[in-house]
């Protein structure tokens, strides 16, 4: 297929960011190498010394590579949330961020399951999963739910990139050297953007795109259930499901906004990411947060009124000023209530004002998952009569810190490096679209609506 | 050097088993496992039995093995003897399933108990266990505001629903015939997740290379739980290996006031290895409970409640560790506040 002039000319907005990168790329990505070889020093002294070196001890079994865990599967429902849900909804605005939403939930599909491997004492029985493999652990459905999520979702990205491999394979662009087209030849699995071929991969997103909801939906269930099947106050409760996957939802929506920022700026992509774009995903993330707001308000009520002994001993400590009260009043009020009046009030409801209100949503989400794990593990129905502060109290250390660090660094440069192969905004898309302006076909819609 | 964990005297009984013979058996584990409990059964049973059981088809090698009797007396046996007696092969499937004709169960007489310690003690020292790993704890319990402090020894509970073995991705951790939880610390992958899931705390992790000093030849047994290996996880196991030389577990005949009772529900009979009693008798006669019967956990270990106790609880702070005498501070301001 010959590309077409406008085609080329997106080619040529695109091809250089590509394939030249800034001091201030350069220097991020300094940054981020030298903080996954700190990790990966950790990882390593880690193994070699066992887990003492963490501050995980026999009460507080699971420390912050769960909360991670956790946190990284959650923003990885960016992706579901626009690559299914808004797909099949058929909302044109999704197109420019299509892409940034998908490589989001791959990397942090990848990037969860690390976490628990850190936390496992024996890593080198890993293989006993298969040969041992129990069903009637949640161990087991989640290692089956997250492999098949995270494969739907990488078929997913790389069904919506086939056209733009194509587009670049077909360019004359002199900066594209010849490894990159040998790598854009194999990957566009010789497509031609023939009228069959346009079909059938059509129909491909849209099978897909069905599929990666439910499963979606069920990998952060099954995640919830680790904790729900438990006999713990905190973790016994029925709404863990549908709560988990709100939060979920909740802060994947919170990073796609700041990493749209995050490109709008740096790659000056203003003309595509535009302020309606953060209006829209800003409006999804109050009614989510309103949603995660009466999950956690529904949680917290019923425990505290149905007043059960030990439901009620954690719930005092999260509200104690002396132990989780500082944090969990951010996840649980800053959290909630300061994104949604930020987007709420026209006046704010800017795109740094809603990027603003995404990173409070973030880190509070992350906040949420510490309190959900460490203040349960911290109240065991049988007294904790232990003489080592270390046992009673969990504390991170540096071990832990560096791993968690460089797992967020990985994240960065996995998202870097995406963004050097493929056009971070789909070419295709715009291409497809009979308008002579690159995303004028969007402001129409736009306008229409 | 071969140690085992059952008793002190089979320690020194191995001291005298010639090199030759300790060379054999360092290839194949249930070979050592057999001789081994082979030579225990032996000094259990007294050098009378090793002595006369010289049965004329065994081809004597002229060696002698020397061995410790009950009352301390050293005899001279053929090795080949030994062999004889053999009657516990316990193979990994074997360990793994137990024995159906028996469920085992522990009662605690709360009334008696009062901090010795001794259980804590022995069981550390039976399982190789570091001082700050505990399988068996004691707690100062204290339900609730106006109602009376007592010492509250905890075993792991070897429940019939354990929800411990349930969540286990492996089946590292497995339910037996006989009513036993059990760990395969060479399938355990240390997820932690048992640790998490069982509600009454039982269950510690090697977070660091063991530090005891064991044989590399002493293979690792579920019934046995030695050696440790670290990022594994261990606990209670109810001593199946001493069950099986028709032993006491070691917490229970540590105790100097006969608070543990172990013994076979089905056989109705338990002991502390001062009386033996019926089963249901004991719990029906001083009202026997279960910890915690709401979780459904269905716990293999029953407890006689706190009442007309031998001890003040003040009296369990006699001859503590500073370190252990930490642990009780909050709970034991609580204490005062009761009649003397």
């Amino acid at each position: 297929m010959e590309n077409t002039d406008r085609t080329s000319a997106l080619l040529e907005r695109f091809v250089p960011q590509m394939t030249r990168s800034t001091r201030l790329e350069k220097i991020l990505v300094i940054v981020c190498g030298l903080l996954f070889i700190w990790g990966l020093y950790a990882f390593v002294l880690q193994v070699a010394k066992g887990h003492s070196i963490t501050g995980m001890r026999d009460n507080v079994v699971w420390g912050i590579y769960i909360v991670n865990f956790i946190f990284f599967i959650g923003i990885s429902y960016a992706g579901a949330l626009i690559s299914g849900i808004l797909y099949l909804l058929k909302v044109e605005w999704r197109k420019p961020i299509i892409r940034i939403a998908e490589i989001i939930t791959v990397i942090s599909t990848i990037l969860g399951p690390i976490y628990i491997l850190l936390c496992m004492g024996r890593l080198d029985r890993l293989d006993h999963l298969l040969i041992y493999g129990r069903i009637q652990s949640p161990i087991t459905w989640d290692v089956i739910a997250i492999t098949t999520y995270l494969i739907g979702s990488m078929i997913f990205l790389f069904l919506a990139t086939v056209p733009d491999f194509a587009i670049l394979r077909d360019s004359n662009n002199p900066m594209l050297g010849k490894w990159r087209k040998r790598f854009y030849r194999f990957f566009a699995i010789g497509y031609d953007n023939s009228e069959k071929q346009r079909r059938l991969l059509k129909q491909g997103t849209t099978i897909v795109s069905i599929v990666i909801i439910p499963l979606a939906v069920l990998v952060h269930s099954v995640l919830s259930w680790i904790f729900g099947m438990t006999l713990r106050p905190g973790w016994h409760s029925t709404i863990f499901a549908p709560y988990f996957v709100v939060a979920a939802v909740y802060s994947g929506t919170g990073v796609l906004i700041i990493a749209m920022w995050a490109f709008r700026k740096f790659y000056h992509l203003e003309d595509y990411l535009k302020e309606i774009h953060f209006k829209y995903l800003g409006i999804i993330l109050l009614v989510l947060g309103a949603l995660y707001g009466y999950f956690t308000f529904s949680e917290y009520l019923t425990g505290w009124y149905g007043s059960e002994k030990w439901e009620l001993h954690l719930i005092y400590k999260l509200f104690d000023r002396n132990e989780f009260g500082p944090m969990f009043v951010y996840a649980a009020f800053i959290g909630v209530l300061v994104p949604i009046l930020i987007i709420a009030i026209p006046k704010t409801r800017t795109i740094n004002g809603i990027t603003i209100a995404s990173a409070v949503v973030v880190t509070a989400m992350w906040v949420k998952r510490y309190i959900i794990i460490i203040p349960t593990l911290q109240t065991p129905l049988l007294p904790m009569q232990d003489s080592r502060a270390d046992y009673v109290h969990y504390s991170i250390t540096w071990v832990e810190w560096a791993l968690t660090f460089s797992g967020i660094a990985v994240f960065f440069l996995f998202f870097y490096f995406s963004s050097k192969f493929v056009p971070i905004i789909p070419i295709s898309e715009h291409v497809e679209s009979d308008d002579p302006e690159p995303g004028s076909s969007l402001n129409k819609n736009l306008n229409n609506q | 050097m071969l140690i085992i964990k059952f008793c002190p005297r089979i320690i020194i009984i191995q001291l005298f088993i010639p090199m030759k013979s300790q060379n054999k058996k360092k290839s194949d584990r249930r070979k050592f496992l057999r001789n081994s409990l082979a030579l225990s059964t032996t000094a259990f049973l007294g050098a009378g039995c090793a002595t006369g059981c010289s049965s004329p088809d065994v081809n004597s090698s002229g060696e002698k093995v020397k061995v410790m009797t009950t009352d301390g007396k050293l005899a001279e046996i053929d090795p080949a003897h030994l062999h004889h007696l053999t009657h516990h092969k316990i193979s990994s499937e074997e360990a793994r399933l137990g024995d159906p004709n028996k469920e085992y169960v522990m009662v605690i007489d709360l009334a008696k108990c009062r901090n010795a310690r001794k259980c804590v003690e022995e069981c550390q020292r039976m399982h190789f266990l570091p001082p700050e790993d505990e399988w068996i704890k004691v707690f100062l319990m204290k339900d609730s505001e106006d109602t009376a402090s007592y010492w509250f020894p905890k075993p792991c509970f070897h429940c019939n629903s354990p929800s411990c073995v349930n969540v286990c991705p492996v089946g590292a951790t497995f339910k037996r015939l006989d009513g036993l939880v059990l760990i395969d610390n060479e399938r355990c992958i240390g997820c932690k997740f048992c640790m998490t899931a069982c509600p009454y705390s039982s269950r510690v992790f090697q977070w660091k290379e063991p530090e005891h000093k064991i044989s590399e030849d002493v293979k690792f047994s579920p019934e046995t739980s030695v050696p440790h290996q670290i990022g594994t996880v261990g606990k209670c196991d109810f001593c199946p290996d001493m069950a099986r030389v028709g032993k006491l577990p070691m917490c229970v005949t540590a105790c100097p006031n006969g608070v543990l009772y172990y013994g076979d529900k089905k056989e109705d009979a338990v002991s502390n290895g001062v009386e033996t009693v019926r089963f249901s008798e004991l719990i029906y006669e001083k009202a026997g409970y279960r910890y915690m019967e709401e979780l459904g956990t269905n716990p293999s270990v029953y407890y006689l409640p706190p009442v007309n106790r031998l001890f003040h609880p003040e009296t369990g702070f006699k001859n503590l560790s500073e370190e252990v005498e930490s642990r009780y501070e909050v709970a034991r301001s609580k204490i005062k506040k009761e009649i003397k």
